[in-house]
C-alpha cells in the first residue's frame, strides 16, 4: 500500500532579524493510511513547524521550504494556495493545542462547524447543521442538540477540545494533525480526550500525526515515533521498539528524566544544559554539547540517519557503536523500569 | 460581615505534638460573588478552599495534587496570607499567624518563601538578576550592599548558574534558568519552608528533571520543608514525602507517598492515577483506566454531600449525595474522605508487572 503522506528531506528556513533560522533540517518520514505517527521533542525542536509546513501554513514572506511533501503522490509544497485551501480542513485537518484561541468566540459552535462543511461541500445550511450535530454526538458532547447553539465560552476546556476534534473530523479527512492536543488539559480530561481520539481513529480510519512532548501520550496512542532534536530526526522506530530498544542518547535522556508511576528513583537522570539555538547550532552532532557519550567524531561529523541492525524500520542518527548502545539502552531500561535491577 | 460557617471536614481533632513547622486547621476561603453597583449584595460564594487541615514536619515535603480549579493555589496563598482566609487557623512554628497584620507577616515571611509557576511572569523583566534576588535581602534589611552582592553571587552558584550572570536581565535566560533564579530568590534569606506552586509544569521534561533534582539537593543541604503543588502525579510522587489529593476545595485523601500510590482509597485518587499516561507501551496495555465522566463541577454550586459523587464510579444513591464523608483515618497516617473506598489499586497489575 502506498503511504498516505511521504515527507522527504523537508527543510524550512525562517528569515529573522538575527539571520537565517533553520527550523526543520532534512526531516523525512512516511504516514500510512490509518496509522498514528508521534513526533516527540522539546519546545523549539521543530516538531510544530514540520506540521505547519506540511499544511502550508507558514508565512510565505519570511519562510523558505524545500524538499517534498507528497500527499497521495501530490507535492503540497508546490501546490497553489487555492489547492491548499481545498486540501486543508477537508483531506488534511489540524487540531491545535489551545482550544480557546482556536475557536471564534463570537460565533456559536454550530455555526463554526457548519461553515467547515459548507466551505468544502455543496450542501444546504440544514444539511451542514445536521452533519455538525452528528459530529458533536460522535465526540460525545452531552445533550449535543442543545449545546450546538452555545458559544465557545460556555464550554469547559475538555469540551472545547472535543468541539475542535469534531470540527477537524467533520469532512472525514484522511490525515489529522494534532499539535499537543492534550497539553492544556487536566490529566483526567486528557485521558478522556486520548481515549476519544483512539476510538474515532478506529471508527473513521483517519491517519494521525500526533505532536507531543509527553512520552506517556506517545506510548498510549502512537504506532510509530519520530524523536526530533534541534530541527533534525534523532530516532525513528515503531512504538514498542523505541521503548524497548532506544538507540539515541537523546531518547535515553528523555526517558531517564521522566518521573514515573511504576518505579521510584531517588534522583532523576537529567540532560545537562539547554537545547541549542537554531540560529547558530553546534557543529557535528547537534546533541554533542549535552551528550554524556561525546567522542571526537561527534564534534565534527553530522551523523546521518541509519538503519539499526535487527529491525528494518528502526533508524537512528548517532555515531556510537551498536554494542555500546545495546549495553547503555539495557542499563537505562533496567534503571527506569526496575526490571532486572 | 457575617462569618460563613466552616465545614468541619475532619472528624477527629488533629494530633499536634508541638514540633510541627506548620499546622493548618479547617482553612477556608470563600470568594463572595456580589451583585449591584452601590449596594453590593452577596449572592453566592466560590468555595475555593473549604476546610483543609494538615500539618508539616521540619524537612518534610507535602505534595498537593488536584486538577485546575481545585483550590490548591488559593490554599497556599491563604497560608502565606497573600489572601485573607475566611475561616480556620494557621500555626507556623508554634505561633498562630491567622490574625497577623501585613506588617507582622512581613517578618514571618523570612521563613516562608514561594517559587511560582511561570518563570516568565514572576521575574521583573526590567530589573537585573542581581537586583531581583538582592531585593529580598534588602527588604529584610540584611547586610551592606557589598555583602548582599556577595550573597547573591553565592546563591547563583548554589542553584547552578554562573555568578557572572549577576548583571544580566531575565530575558537572557532560558525557562529552566529563570526557574533557577526563582529558586535562588526563594532561598536568599534561608527560609525554613518554601511553597512551590507548579514550579516545573511550564518546563520541558529534561529541564524539569534538572529543577526537581535541584530542589531535592537543596532540601538535603539546607533542611528545607516544601509544600509542593502540582497537577502531575508523577512529579508529586517523585518529590513528596506525603501527598494530599484535593478536589473542589476539599481534601479527598492524605497519605504517605508510598501508601497513596500503592493503596489509593479515594475513587478520585484512583482515577487520577489511572489517567496518567505510562511511558511504556507494554505496561500501558495492561491497565484499565477509570475514565471519569464530565468535568470538574462549578465551585459556586458544588454537588451536595460528597462533592465527587456525580462523577464517582462507586456512587451509591441516597448515601453519597446525602451524607458528607468525613476525612477519616483508615491506616497509619492514611486519611480518606469516602464512604466506599477502593479495595484494589487501579495500578495493581502494572506495578506487579514492573516488579
Amino acid at each position: 500500500m502506498a503511504p498516505l503522506l511521504q515527507v522527504n528531506d523537508l527543510r524550512t528556513q525562517f528569515r529573522t532579524d538575527d539571520g537565517l533560522l533553520q527550523a526543520v533540517d532534512g526531516v523525512s518520514f512516511n504516514v500510512e493510511p490509518s496509522q498514528v505517527l508521534g513526533i516527540v521533542g522539546e519546545s523549539g525542536c521543530g516538531k510544530s513547524v514540520t506540521c505547519l509546513t506540511i499544511m502550508g501554513l507558514n508565512d510565505k514572506r519570511n519562510t523558505e521550504s524545500s524538499g517534498e511533501v507528497l500527499f497521495r503522490g501530490e507535492d503540497l509544497l508546490k501546490a497553489s494556495p487555492k489547492r491548499l485551501r481545498e486540501v486543508r480542513g477537508n483531506e488534511i485537518a489540524m487540531i491545535f493545542q489551545d482550544p480557546m484561541t482556536s475557536l471564534n468566540p463570537v460565533h456559536t459552535v454550530g455555526k463554526q462547524l457548519s461553515e467547515a462543511v459548507i466551505l468544502h461541500r455543496d450542501v444546504s445550511r440544514k444539511e451542514a447543521r445536521a452533519r455538525a450535530l452528528e459530529l458533536l454526538e460522535a465526540v460525545r458532547i452531552p445533550r449535543a442538540e442543545r449545546r450546538i447553539d452555545d458559544y465557545p465560552h460556555q464550554f469547559s476546556g475538555g469540551m472545547r477540545q472535543r468541539v475542535m476534534i469534531a470540527m477537524a473530523l467533520i469532512n472525514s479527512p484522511d490525515l489529522l494533525i494534532a499539535d499537543e492536543p492534550t497539553t492544556a488539559l487536566d490529566v483526567t480530561t486528557q485521558a478522556q480526550i486520548l481515549e476519544l481520539l483512539k476510538q474515532l481513529q478506529k471508527d473513521f480510519g483517519t491517519a494521525i500525526i500526533m505532536i507531543t512532548h509527553d512520552l506517556g501520550v506517545v506510548a498510549e496512542t502512537c504506532d510509530d515515533v519520530v524523536v526530533m532534536y534541534s530541527a533534525k530526526v534523532a530516532e525513528h522506530a515503531d512504538v514498542d521498539e523505541i521503548f524497548e530498544r532506544p538507540q539515541h542518547p537523546y531518547t535515553w535522556g528523555l526517558m531517564g528524566s521522566l518521573p514515573r508511576l511504576e518505579v521510584v528513583v531517588d534522583r532523576l537522570q537529567q540532560i545537562p544544559g539547554q537545547p541549542p539555538s537554531l540560529l547558530n547550532p553546534p557543529n557535528g552532532c547537534r546533541f554533542h554539547p549535552r551528550c554524556p557519550y561525546t567522542m571526537a567524531v561527534c564534534k565534527e561529523k553530522v551523523p546521518v540517519l541509519t538503519k539499526v541492525p535487527g529491525d528494518v524500520f528502526h533508524e537512528q542518527a548517532c555515531h556510537l557503536d551498536p554494542a555500546t548502545k545495546e549495553r547503555e539502552a539495557a542499563k537505562l531500561l533496567a534503571a527506569v523500569t526496575g526490571v532486572g535491577a | 460581615m457575617s462569618q460563613p460557617a466552616t465545614t468541619e471536614q475532619s472528624a477527629e481533632p488533629m494530633q499536634v505534638t508541638g514540633d510541627e513547622l506548620l499546622v493548618v486547621e479547617g482553612l477556608t476561603k470563600h470568594f463572595p460573588i456580589t451583585r449591584g453597583i452601590i449596594f453590593q449584595k452577596e449572592v453566592a460564594a466560590v468555595k475555593a478552599v473549604d476546610g483543609i487541615s494538615f500539618s508539616l514536619q521540619p524537612g518534610e515535603t507535602l505534595g498537593i495534587v488536584g486538577e485546575s480549579g481545585c483550590g490548591k493555589s488559593t490554599l497556599v496563598r491563604c497560608i502565606l496570607k497573600l489572601l485573607e482566609p475566611t475561616a480556620g487557623r494557621i500555626v507556623f512554628q508554634g505561633e498562630d499567624i491567622t490574625k497577623f497584620s501585613r506588617r507582622e507577616m512581613r517578618s514571618r515571611r523570612r521563613d516562608m518563601m514561594m517559587v511560582f509557576q511561570d518563570p516568565y511572569a514572576s521575574l521583573n523583566a526590567r530589573k537585573r538578576v542581581g537586583f531581583i534576588i538582592g531585593e529580598v535581602l534588602e527588604i529584610h534589611g540584611i547586610g551592606t550592599p557589598a555583602e548582599r552582592k556577595r550573597r547573591v553571587q553565592e546563591l547563583l552558584e548554589i542553584v547552578g548558574l554562573n555568578s557572572e550572570h549577576y548583571n544580566r536581565f531575565p530575558h537572557e535566560f532560558s525557562g529552566g534558568q529563570r526557574q533557577r533564579i526563582g529558586v535562588a530568590r526563594a532561598l536568599a534569606i534561608n527560609p525554613k519552608l518554601i511553597f512551590c506552586d507548579e514550579p516545573v509544569s511550564a518546563l520541558d521534561v529534561s529541564v524539569q528533571a534538572q529543577i526537581l533534582n535541584l530542589l531535592k539537593d537543596l532540601q538535603k543541604e539546607f533542611g528545607l520543608s516544601y509544600v509542593f503543588i502540582a497537577h502531575d502525579m508523577n512529579v508529586v510522587r517523585h518529590i513528596s514525602d506525603r501527598v494530599m489529593v484535593m478536589y473542589l476545595g476539599k481534601a479527598a485523601e492524605v497519605a504517605p507517598r508510598e501508601e497513596l500510590y500503592a493503596n489509593p482509597k479515594h475513587p478520585y485518587t484512583g482515577a487520577l492515577l489511572s489517567a496518567v499516561p505510562i511511558p511504556n507501551p507494554a505496561l500501558g496495555r495492561l491497565r484499565s483506566p477509570i475514565l471519569l465522566e464530565g468535568d470538574v463541577p462549578n465551585p459556586i454550586n458544588p454537588p451536595s454531600a460528597c462533592n465527587f459523587h456525580p462523577r464517582c464510579p462507586k456512587f451509591h444513591e441516597g448515601h453519597c449525595d446525602v451524607e458528607t464523608p468525613p476525612l477519616e483515618t483508615i491506616g497509619p497516617e492514611h486519611l480518606v474522605a469516602c464512604h466506599y473506598p477502593l479495595e484494589h489499586s487501579p495500578l495493581e497489575s502494572i506495578t506487579a508487572a514492573a516488579r
